[in-house]
């Protein structure tokens, strides 16, 4: 996928939404493209909602903030309604459907529905929902291959956590064969898979 | 050519810092540039340098006096609210010609303020860090590379010129991430300093750092000396960045994070066939002067684009003078303008029209 | 005998018995007659001389009457801003371990706009020796309110004299001090008496070694007279000082690391042994 890209993450504290657009971005950087990977900061990083902007392109990136994403990566209720307004006629969106549920779809953008929380419940990746969303998004946007988001975890994983290296490319491969009709086994559980990814962007830069 | 690896602007400028050979660290937690004193934090201890988070701004910064005066590289980092508690270190710093580096990620203010990515620092930067006459470098990168590559300039002149050294960010360049190339580890030289005080060993008359001079006469000739320095300053080391300016009948000023947003709307009314361009000063003090005086026969008008109400803008029309069109568009108190909002001014200038607004409301 | 030979006899007996510190410049002091700051000066000098570290020592001064005390000492010295001495100490010990750093601060610089400073520097144990001028006034802007002006004391700006009710309580610095973690010594003297003076050399030898033995924070606060914003003479200064600072601010140890919390906390009661006795007899 050549022409510019950019995503939307948006999703609860502790769900590895910072961490899943680091791999992204790492993706377009492994690619040799220009990337920004911008996160919101302040107090709604406490516990509350969190999102981030990456932007994939061939040129300068301009400003790394968003304001119509071609892709919108929403991981619960809240940031789908927040943001599916912003999507472009023509844009995608993956959602994490074990948390969002019950909206009206646009008839103009793309849905790409994925039980990631519960997939990653049920197939021992617990917190690897985030990645499993990736994977369904290079399954949806061909934006990177699967060699490069392989590498791309190998550079975003830090280093006290590379233990959890292979259990993120199995949550990526999952994500990236997962089809719409074995749905039927995952239900919605709102609230699982809270544990704190997000404890590894601490790590972020510690390696260098 | 060194791998790049994706970091945080706040996070490559401690890096860029400790490999430009600066082991010292004075600091004090503040949004949005935590992340700096938190990577020193980690990053110093295991090589024998010094991270010491102060009880408070004003401290951090005679701390910073206090280790400039020992001779050692130092720096501190802070974001707006805090760079104004450290404005009278920076005073005695100019005062007592110690060099060191101060960064600010500014966020909107006054006051307590926000803590979204603003420019409203700029006067504060570049007219009155402190009390007194005087002045100190200001640097504005525009990109995490940029920020890296800075930081070693920034030292090596407050080194030459003894003078504190400012990097002026914001919110937006220290929180994201962008591929960067860090620079190689060895081979920093560090300049001798014969004046530090690191005791006489018997060996050499007293040194001093002081900014008291009780006799007029004595300040006003130890003033005159440093802006002899200055006229150097002002002559060599300004520092800009031009884009699709050689035919450019509207040129586009803007510096920092509000630079990526100008390029862009550069982009989109070219694409209309709209003759724009762009010129980012890299150094704010000294001023790009030189690189907008050369463009003042070619463009008919001037778009200063800012966060902040305009500030900036008042040094462009001091350059341009009263001979082409000035015009400004900004937003403050953290909200980031769109490269569509930029370049609909763009195109009203292009029509004909006068532009001084920030947001929908005209100045 | 000779007259030639008993001048070689007298010139073999004569000794130096005083002469002005290495560590001291040969330079006219713009201090008042009757002011301490130059007996501090001096033993500061002296202490430093002995130890024989002039050569890696590094002064910091204030904002205050010694403002100029970097023209005054003999080696290296920083000025740092108002209250700010003990930042600007830390940031040169910790980035020259083996110097030795000391501040010379007033009671305003210190216990007033330099308290936050004063107390975290402490705190922090900062390997530095701290001389603490308290005469009780702002000297250098001419006799205002210090923030260990006694109760009742008339200055500039508290011409009815200190008001408890509306201007608060002057600090003990030494007793607030030594209740912290990092302070390894902290002790008050005083210069009114030659007893006095030798005892106050011999608690800043203290506070240095301390410093060089990397035990932690040290403080000798010196109760000093300020004659002309006082309104006195000079000799009258000294009895003032005896008078009214030293009942408020007792003389004495009040933490030393090595004695132990117990007993200096019962020689802060006592008075210290070397200078009870001169206290004693007024």
């Amino acid at each position: 996928m050549a022409s510019d890209i950019s995503i939307m993450l948006a999703g609860f504290g502790g769900q590895g939404i910072l961490f899943a657009g680091k791999v992204i971005a790492y993706a377009g950087l492994l690619d040799g493209r220009e990337v920004s990977w911008l996160p919101s900061y302040g107090p709604e990083m406490r516990g509350g909602t969190a999102n981030c902007s990456v932007v994939i392109s061939d040129e300068p990136i301009g400003s790394p903030l968003i304001t119509n994403p071609d892709v919108l990566i929403a991981m619960n209720m809240p940031s789908y309604d927040r943001y599916i307004g912003d999507v472009p006629s023509g844009g995608v969106v993956i959602l994490d459907s074990s948390l969002v549920s019950g909206y009206t779809p646009r008839d103009d953008v793309s849905y790409y529905p994925i039980p990631a929380t519960n997939l990653a419940n049920e197939n021992g990746l617990r917190t690897l929902g985030n990645v499993i969303m990736i994977g369904r998004l290079m399954a949806a946007t061909g934006f990177a291959s699967e060699e490069t988001l392989r590498l791309a975890i190998d550079k975003s994983v830090s280093a006290r956590h590379t233990d959890l290296i292979e259990f993120n490319k199995q949550a990526l491969k999952l994500g990236a064969t997962w089809q719409p009709d074995s749905e039927q086994g995952a239900e919605s559980k709102p609230g699982a898979g809270s544990a704190d990814t997000e404890s590894e962007m601490a790590g972020i830069g510690a390696a260098v | 050519m060194a791998e790049k690896v994706l970091m945080k602007g706040n996070e490559a400028l401690a890096e860029a810092a400790i490999r430009a050979g600066c082991k010292t660290f004075f600091g004090y937690p503040i949004t949005p540039q935590t992340e700096l004193a938190a990577y020193m934090a980690k990053a110093l201890p295991p090589i024998g340098g010094t991270y010491l988070q102060a009880e408070s701004e004003v401290a951090a910064i005679n701390m910073v006096y206090g280790a400039s005066a020992a001779g050692v590289r130092v720096m501190t980092s802070s974001s707006s609210p805090g760079v104004s508690l450290k404005q009278e270190g920076i005073s005695y710093l100019i005062g007592a010609d110690l060099p060191a580096l101060i960064i600010n990620i500014q966020r909107g203010g006054p006051g307590l303020g926000g803590i979204q990515p603003s420019q409203a620092d700029y006067w504060q930067a570049t007219k009155a860090t402190g009390h007194g006459d005087g002045q100190i470098i200001v640097l504005a990168p525009s990109t995490v590379q940029e920020m890296t590559d800075l930081v070693a300039l920034a030292f090596d002149l407050g080194d030459k010129y003894r003078t504190p050294v400012m990097i002026l960010a914001d919110g937006l360049l220290g929180q994201m991430m962008e591929p960067v190339e860090l620079p190689e580890t060895d081979g920093v030289e560090l300049p001798e300093k014969p004046w530090a005080l690191t005791g006489h060993g018997n060996s050499r008359e007293k040194n001093m750092a002081n900014s008291m001079h009780l006799d007029p006469q004595e300040l006003e000739d130890s003033i005159l000396e440093r802006y002899e320095r200055y006229l150097v300053i002002k002559q060599d080391e300004q520092l800009a960045e031009s884009y699709l300016t050689e035919d450019a009948d509207i040129t586009l000023v803007a510096y920092g994070a509000a630079a990526r947003v100008a390029r862009s709307a550069v982009n989109k009314v070219r694409a209309e066939g709209i003759s724009a361009g762009l010129i980012r000063p890299i150094s704010l003090w000294p001023f790009s002067v030189d690189v907008i005086e050369q463009q003042v026969p070619i463009s008919s008008d001037f778009l200063s684009v800012e966060f902040s109400m305009g500030q900036m803008v008042d040094d462009l029309r001091l350059v341009v003078d009263g001979r082409k069109r000035v015009h400004f568009y900004g937003h403050t108190g953290g909200i980031v303008p769109t490269p569509d909002e930029i370049a609909d001014v763009i195109r009203r200038i292009a029509a004909g029209e006068k532009v001084n607004q920030v947001a929908f409301r005209s100045y | 005998m000779s007259t030639t030979t008993e001048s070689v006899v007298s010139t073999e007996k004569r000794r130096v018995l005083f002469s002005r510190p290495k560590s001291l410049s040969d330079v006219v002091t713009h201090y008042c007659p009757g002011c301490t700051h130059g007996i501090v000066h001096r033993l500061v000098a002296e202490v430093i001389d002995q130890l024989d570290i002039e050569g890696k020592t590094i002064g910091v001064c204030p904002v205050g009457c010694s403002v100029l005390a970097h023209n005054y000492f003999n080696f290296d010295m920083a000025q740092a801003a108002h209250g700010r001495a003990p930042a600007v100490a830390t940031g040169l010990k910790r980035s020259l371990p083996d110097s030795v750093v000391f501040t010379y601060q007033g009671d305003g610089d210190l216990a007033s706009i330099g308290m936050a400073e004063t107390v975290h520097a402490a705190l922090r144990g900062e390997k530095i020796t701290v001389i603490f001028i308290n005469n009780a006034i702002y000297g250098m802007t001419g006799g205002q309110m210090a923030p260990t002006s006694l109760p009742g004391q008339v200055t500039q700006t508290s011409p009815y004299g200190r008001d408890i009710e509306a201007a608060g309580y002057p600090v003990k610095v030494c007793e607030l001090l030594s209740g912290l973690e990092g302070v390894a010594l902290a002790q008050r003297v005083t210069v009114d008496t030659p007893n006095h003076v030798r005892a106050a050399r011999r608690a800043i030898k203290k506070a240095f070694d301390y410093q060089i033995e990397g035990l932690g924070y040290s403080i000798i606060e010196v109760i000093s007279t300020c004659p002309t914003n006082w309104g006195l003479s000079a000799d009258a200064s000294m009895k003032w000082l005896r008078e009214n600072m030293l009942p408020y601010y007792p003389l004495g140890v009040f933490k030393d690391i090595k004695a132990g919390a117990a007993a200096a906390g019962a020689a802060a009661a006592a008075g210290d042994a070397n200078t009870a006795g001169d206290a004693g007899d007024e």
